[in-house]
């Protein structure tokens, strides 16, 4: 392709004396972060590049009559305006089934899906230019919850199913199915004291990540296309975008653009499709860039839940059992709805240990948006209601909620709801006891000399009160989250290692194509370089599909996979140097053959400290690269009637204590403090532990106090997608956070760590409710908690 | 139309510009500076933060032709433009959050190279090096915003109180930090400002 292609990732070196694992180095890409140099997938830019657009669904249930594109064709600048009719290959993608329209045809299943794509020389002309087709629909009947879903004349979102769930389900609306049964819940019942139930209801959470969906497609002189975009996961991209295009997957070409966040909401495809097909159309560039609105409809969110509960427990707080009915809303399209739905059941019961339980989760399919994957994936649905309903217990039981949760809480040893013992450490109790243990902030911080200062109370420089009416409250949550993929996924990660001599000094290059998208990856995968093969200089090679897959930025696997990767493969390298070592020097020093070496500070070392060699010496012009995939120990599925199995691959904890501000008058709440304490495992960058550990928390937050997508009942249709209407924490909402993190090591794992970036979303949401409901007394079984709930307006 | 405006000391001229397009518009696409961000145009985010004649504005609510014969600095001059401050007005705040760039130093002024790998040895303001040090950003997409707005911040208060930082940085969403590391960063550059004196 003629022309140039600015924005393209490049090598990123970062030389440093110190920064091996265990240390709060700094990211090597933050220079390029600050100054604006760091490319993102929005700034990429082609000479040649046209701008693509889609025509989205103005109605969320229809059989598609008609099409014209005629006006759009004929606008002066447009390249291309293409509909289901012109794709060329297969017509549907999708993470697990394969059920998602690239354009729709026949018809439209919810609001907001692509039916057109327009290429044009201008962004403002392809958007004037999809304004211009004309779509004729005819609604059809609207499915919005389980029981339109499940009514016997139901309407079908999908006709003729053949999934691999599709024979299990007791209904075609219903993705998965996914109960679980162990011991006798009934039985167990009858011994208990007091039992509570409880119908808890989690709206629709919008990942939000501040890079909206974007990306540049190149069509190259093979046929084939050079992609430039922003995922999590850029082979199962790859997997799923050739057949769309009706090329050989080596024929597409990726390479991971700058990421402007994620947290589940690039593990579907997006604009990667859309792009590719215009640009081979056109045979040129095509760059595309969601808006903020389209981004709404242009990923999938977390799905809103309908929970319902049921403890027991005798006078002395031990809970006898529990049932549970988990209904998640999946909207139109599968996504990851099958995993969310094993998750939720499987985490249903929270870190407690009971032993008798009855416990069913379904994914519906219905005409609301398609829900997938977002950062706690089922596990922040349960731990909402199951945490509601420990305080309810409590409250019954009057006895202190947080040692209802210590004489519950599981550790190392108990028996999953699934069979699977829990057997690395699981300090439940003791991340509560921490958290209780913390000084309370002090009471009235908004007082001060010159009066009070609004900026510290409920409603803040709205100026709604100053200290009337505003009670305190304080909550308590805790949580169990999942990490890596489960349920017998074979869930792997390849990492390429080179070790060369570079201007006299040992470089080890790493090149793996995980996904960057803030979290940190590129400074640990530094670290453990450095760590395993003793040098100063680490060059990051780009994320592309060069390199064997890296796996999905999710689940929260990526350190301990892509880093477990690099950390076996450097393992390989340093072995082979070692050889190296042996073959030129071994017949000077005995140790090369008898003791235990290292690679230390650029040199061959004996584990007595000895200096054999210097890297320099040994490599000198010789290269040693290694690539290899590591995969963590193998899981099971889980049974689909019992739901036993040994399906998740390790767990990870974390307790909240919430101290919140209600202006009970005016329904308006203050978070004022959101401790978390968590197990880590291993800390491999303290400093980035404790972003991934506040950052969780705040979008718990979020959705506890003001994070909903508002699907009309009536419509199905998104009523708020804007960052105007869409509520997101900013730094006023947000409170102090502070983090105490154990390092309990996992056995299991790579240094012993664990994955920490979805345990803080957990159990935030549910300590700030609990937190809302001892300041007001009221029974909030809703996220978001919004002013007229507390007010009862 | 043509508009002509000054960015980061420079005075540039912006040619075809569609009467609709945006300040952020041209600085992305046709400045080729695309260090300011779109999340949202519609002002709720603040990740396209400038300043104009000083005054941080959401550069995507401001129209190209409004910035005719103005000042605009963006995050890729955010270091030069502190670096002058600095020598302008030494160890203080500029005062009028508007003490602009001599005519000698914008004909001195040079586009800094693109091609750093790691952008080592880069110069860049305290408030971008303590945001760097304070793990302040992750995926970094609102930090250019960020760092404008902050930087203004500390221009006219040079030891802001919590409350003063959140309310100064209360129009920037970040999605991946929680905020805190964000506010260390603030403290961390006032600090080093102090220190400085």
């Amino acid at each position: 392709m003629a022309g140039t292609t600015t924005g393209i990732p490049r090598d990123v070196t970062q030389g440093l004396t110190q920064g091996g694992i265990g240390e709060s180095t700094l990211r090597p890409d933050g220079t390029l972060k600050v100054t604006g140099e760091f490319a993102y997938s929005s700034d990429m830019w082609h000479d040649e590049m046209l701008w693509g657009q889609t025509l989205r669904s103005t109605v969320a249930h229809a059989e598609i009559v008609s099409i014209d594109t005629s006006e759009a064709l004929a606008m002066s600048g447009v390249y291309a305006v293409l509909t289901a009719d012109d794709l060329p290959a297969a017509k549907n993608y999708g993470l697990e089934f394969r059920d998602t329209p690239v354009l729709a045809y026949g018809k439209v299943r919810h609001h907001g899906e692509p039916v057109a794509l327009v290429a044009a020389d201008h962004p403002e002309t392809a958007r004037r230019a999809a304004a211009k087709i004309k779509v004729e629909y005819k609604e059809l009947p609207l499915i919005t919850d389980e029981a339109s879903a499940t009514a016997p004349d139901a309407v079908l979102v999908h006709e003729g199913r053949d999934d691999k769930h599709s024979k299990h389900v007791p209904h075609p609306n219903i993705v998965h199915r996914q109960p679980i049964v162990r011991g006798n819940a009934d039985e167990a019942a009858k011994r208990a004291d007091v039992i509570v139930k409880g119908e808890y209801t989690f709206g629709m959470q919008d990942q939000a990540f501040l890079g909206p969906e974007s990306g540049l497609a190149v069509p190259a002189e093979d046929g084939g296309i050079d992609l430039y975009v922003a995922t999590q996961w850029l082979h199962a991209d790859r997997e799923q975008i050739a057949p769309c295009l009706g090329l050989p997957e080596d024929k597409v070409r990726m390479t991971m653009a700058g990421v402007g966040g994620a947290f589940g909401g690039r593990e579907d495809i997006s604009m990667q499709i859309l792009a590719s097909i215009l640009a081979l159309r056109t045979g040129k560039p095509v760059k595309m860039v969601y808006n903020r609105y389209e981004s709404f409809f242009g990923h999938v969110h977390r799905h809103p839940a309908k929970l319902y509960y049921e403890h027991g427990a005798t006078k002395d707080g031990k809970i006898t059992h529990m049932k549970c009915k988990i209904v998640l809303d999946g909207g139109a399209y599968a996504s990851s709805t099958v995993s969310v739905v094993g998750n939720a059941s499987s985490l249903s019961v929270g870190p407690y240990d009971i032993n008798d339980v009855e416990i069913e989760a379904i994914g519906l399919y219905t005409n609301n948006p398609p829900c997938g994957a977002m950062r706690g994936f089922g596990a922040v649905q349960a731990c909402f209601a199951y945490e509601a309903q420990m305080d309810k217990l409590a409250a019954a039981l009057d006895m202190d909620p947080v040692e209802l949760r210590q004489i519950n809480a599981m550790e190392q040893g108990t028996l999953m709801p699934t069979g699977q013992v829990v057997d690395s450490p699981a300090p439940v109790a003791e991340l509560l006891r921490r958290v209780k243990a913390r000084p309370m902030p002090p009471e009235r911080q908004w007082e001060s000399s010159e009066g009070a200062d609004v900026r510290a109370l409920p409603g803040g420089l709205s100026n709604t009160t100053h200290g009337e009416g505003v009670v305190r409250g304080v909550g308590y949550a805790v949580g169990i989250k999942n990490v890596g993929f489960s349920e017998g996924f074979d869930d792997y990660s390849t990492a390429k290692i080179r070790l060369e001599v570079i201007n006299g000094e040992a470089v080890a290059t790493v090149h793996t194509a995980m996904a960057e998208v803030g979290q940190g990856g590129v400074t640990v995968h530094a670290q453990i370089a450095r760590t395993e093969l003793g040098v100063q200089q680490v060059t990051i090679h780009p994320a592309d599909t060069q390199v064997g897959s890296a796996g999905s930025t999710s689940a929260g696997r990526q350190t301990y996979m892509t880093g477990g990767a690099i950390k076996n493969s450097c393992e390989l390298v340093r072995e082979k140097v070692l050889e190296i070592g042996r073959r030129k020097f071994g017949s000077y020093h005995p140790a090369w053959a008898n003791a235990e070496l290292l690679l230390e500070g650029g040199k061959v070392v004996t584990d007595g400290g000895e200096v054999l060699a210097s890297l320099v010496d040994v490599l000198e012009d010789e290269a040693v690269e290694i690539e290899e995939e590591f995969r963590h120990r193998p899981t099971e599925a889980f049974d689909l009637r019992t739901g036993q199995g040994n399906g998740h691959v390790q767990y990870a904890f974390a307790a909240h204590r919430a101290v919140v501000e209600v202006d009970t008058e005016l329904g308006l709440v203050k978070v004022v403090e959101l401790a978390c304490a968590q197990d880590v495992g291993k800390a491999l960058n303290p400093l980035s532990v404790i972003g991934q550990i506040q950052g969780g928390t705040t979008q718990g937050l979020g959705v506890a106090v003001m994070e909903e997508i508002i699907v009309d009942p009536k419509t199905a249709k998104v009523r708020n997608p804007s960052f105007t209407d869409y509520l997101l924490p900013t730094i006023l909402d947000t409170p102090t956070i502070p983090v105490e993190y154990l390092e309990l090591a996992d056995p299991n794992a790579p240094y012993g760590l664990r994955g920490i970036g979805e345990a803080p979303t957990l159990s935030s949401t549910p300590a700030v409710l609990a937190a809302i409901r001892n300041a007001t007394g009221l029974e909030l079984t809703k996220t978001p908690v919004r002013p007229e709930h507390l007010t009862g307006t | 139309m043509r508009v002509n405006f000054t960015v980061n000391g420079r005075k540039q001229t912006a040619d075809d510009v569609w009467e609709g397009e945006s300040l952020l518009y041209v600085l992305r696409e046709r400045m080729g500076l695309p260090g300011s961000k779109n999340a949202c145009e519609q002002g709720e985010c603040g990740s396209c933060t400038v300043r104009l004649d000083g005054v941080p504005v959401c550069s995507c609510l401001v129209a190209a032709g409004q910035a005719e014969g103005r000042e605009v600095v963006t995050v890729e001059g955010l270091a030069d433009y502190a670096a002058h401050r600095d020598d302008a007005h030494p160890g203080g705040a500029c005062g009028s959050g508007s003490c602009g760039t001599s005519l000698d130093a914008a004909q001195r002024w040079q586009a800094k190279g693109t091609d750093g790998q790691t952008g080592e040895g880069t110069e860049l303001s305290p408030i971008q090096k303590a945001f760097i040090d304070a793990g302040a950003v992750q995926c970094g997409f609102c930090t250019p915003g960020l760092l404008v707005a902050a930087d203004e911040l500390l221009e006219r208060n040079s030891s802001p109180s919590d409350a003063d930082i959140r309310e100064a940085l209360s129009g920037n969403l970040c999605r991946c930090t929680g905020y805190e590391k964000i506010l260390d960063a603030v403290r961390l550059a006032a600090a080093r400002q102090e220190e400085a004196v």
